[in-house]
C-alpha cells in the first residue's frame, strides 16, 4: 500500500507504517498523553509489529502481514500513530482487527489524523480479509470512546471481566 | 434500560433540530412526528432553550432551531437535564444498604449503571445522528 497523502488544515502529511527510526517520537508522544514512561513496553512493540520492508511484498511474513503500526507524518515529524493485529479464536472469536493503541500530537488533534489513521487501519484489515475491527479501552476515558464511537463503533457481544490478584 | 418521558422527548427535539440546524419547526411539527404530547414538547423545548441547545424563532412560521454544538453536546448531556444517572453508590441510600447483601447488590448496579453513563457520555448528538441515519 503507498503512503496516502493527506491534508489537515495547512499540514500534509501521509500514513504510512511506522520505522524503527519513529521509536523516539512515538515514546514521546506516548509519554505526553498517558504521563507514563515504558521504553521497554515500546522497544518490544517497535520490535515485533513495526516494519523494516514492505508490507505487499509476498516475503512478508504472515504475522507481519496481521500486524499494523501506522504513523501519520509530515516528512520526518510524526503527528499520530495507530497499532492494530488480526486476532483470531479467543473464546470464539472469528478472526477481526483488533486497535490496541492510538495517539495523536495535542498541537495536531481536531484535524481529522485519527479517523485517517483508524480508516488506514481499517482498510488493511479488509484487504486481510477480516470484516470486523474490535478495540478496549477504559470506561471513563469519554475522548477516546468520543472517538471510536464517532468511527461508527459500539459495544460487542464480548465484555471485558477482571479481578484482583 | 427506560428514560423518563421527558428525556425521551428532548432527545427526540434535539436530534430531530440538530439534523438541520437551519431549520426551525414548531413544536406542533415534532409532538406529531414522534406521536407526544405538545404540552409536554413544548416545556421541555423551553429547559432546552435555557441552556442554549435550542431557540426559538419568534414571528410568523416561528418555531424552535437548534443553537447547540452537535459535536460537543453528548446524550448524558440531554438526558441530565431532566434525570440523573448518578452512580448508585452516590445517590440515596436505600433499604439494606448497609449489609454485605446490599453492599454487593450495590456493586452489581453500579457496575451496570456506570457502563450506561460511560455510553452516554460518549456519544455526541453527531455521533448518534449517523447511527439514526442507519435506520432510515
Ligand atoms: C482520541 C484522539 C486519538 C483523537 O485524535 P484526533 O486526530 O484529534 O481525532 P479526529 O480529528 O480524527 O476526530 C474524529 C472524531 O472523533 C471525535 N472527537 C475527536 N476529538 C474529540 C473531542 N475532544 N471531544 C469529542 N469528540 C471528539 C469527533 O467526533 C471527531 O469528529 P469531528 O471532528 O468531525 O467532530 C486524540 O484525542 C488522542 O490522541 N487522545 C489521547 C489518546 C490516548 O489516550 N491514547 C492512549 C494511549 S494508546
Amino acid at each position: 500500500m503507498s503512503d496516502a497523502q493527506c491534508r489537515a488544515g495547512d499540514r500534509a502529511y501521509a500514513i504510512r507504517l511506522a520505522r524503527p527510526d519513529d521509536l523516539p517520537q512515538v515514546v514521546r508522544l506516548d509519554v505526553e498523553i498517558t504521563g507514563i514512561e515504558k521504553p521497554d513496553y515500546w522497544a518490544d512493540i517497535f520490535g515485533r509489529y513495526s516494519c523494516t520492508g514492505d508490507e505487499n511484498q509476498p516475503r512478508a511474513s504472515k504475522t507481519r502481514r496481521n500486524r499494523f503500526f501506522l504513523c501519520a507524518a509530515d516528512g520526518d515529524k510524526v503527528l499520530g500513530f495507530i497499532i492494530g493485529e488480526i486476532r483470531a479464536w479467543e473464546f470464539g472469536s472469528p478472526p477481526c482487527g483488533w486497535v490496541f493503541a492510538i495517539g495523536v500530537d495535542q498541537e495536531a488533534r481536531s484535524a481529522h489524523i485519527a479517523q485517517t489513521l483508524f480508516e488506514a487501519v481499517c482498510d488493511r484489515f479488509r484487504k486481510a480479509g477480516v470484516t470486523q475491527v474490535r478495540t478496549m479501552l477504559a470506561r471513563d476515558d469519554t475522548l477516546v470512546m468520543s472517538f471510536f464511537r464517532s468511527q461508527g463503533m459500539m459495544a460487542g457481544p464480548f465484555i471485558q471481566l477482571e479481578k484482583d490478584l | 434500560m427506560k428514560l423518563q418521558k421527558a428525556t425521551r422527548c428532548a432527545l427526540f427535539a434535539v436530534l430531530e433540530l440538530a439534523a438541520d440546524p437551519t431549520r426551525q419547526l414548531s413544536a406542533n411539527e415534532i409532538a406529531e412526528k414522534y406521536g407526544i404530547s405538545t404540552n409536554h414538547l413544548a416545556k421541555v423545548l423551553r429547559s432546552l432553550g435555557r441552556v442554549g441547545l435550542v431557540e426559538a424563532v419568534r414571528g410568523a412560521g416561528g418555531g424552535y432551531r437548534f443553537s447547540g454544538h452537535a459535536r460537543r453536546t453528548t446524550l448524558l448531556d440531554v438526558i441530565q437535564l431532566f434525570e440523573t444517572i448518578d452512580p448508585i453508590a452516590q445517590g440515596e441510600r436505600e433499604d439494606g444498604d448497609g449489609t454485605p447483601e446490599g453492599q454487593g447488590l450495590c456493586r452489581v448496579l453500579t457496575e451496570i449503571e456506570d457502563t450506561a453513563r460511560a455510553t452516554f457520555a460518549s456519544i455526541s448528538l453527531d455521533t448518534m445522528l449517523k447511527l439514526v441515519s442507519r435506520y432510515r
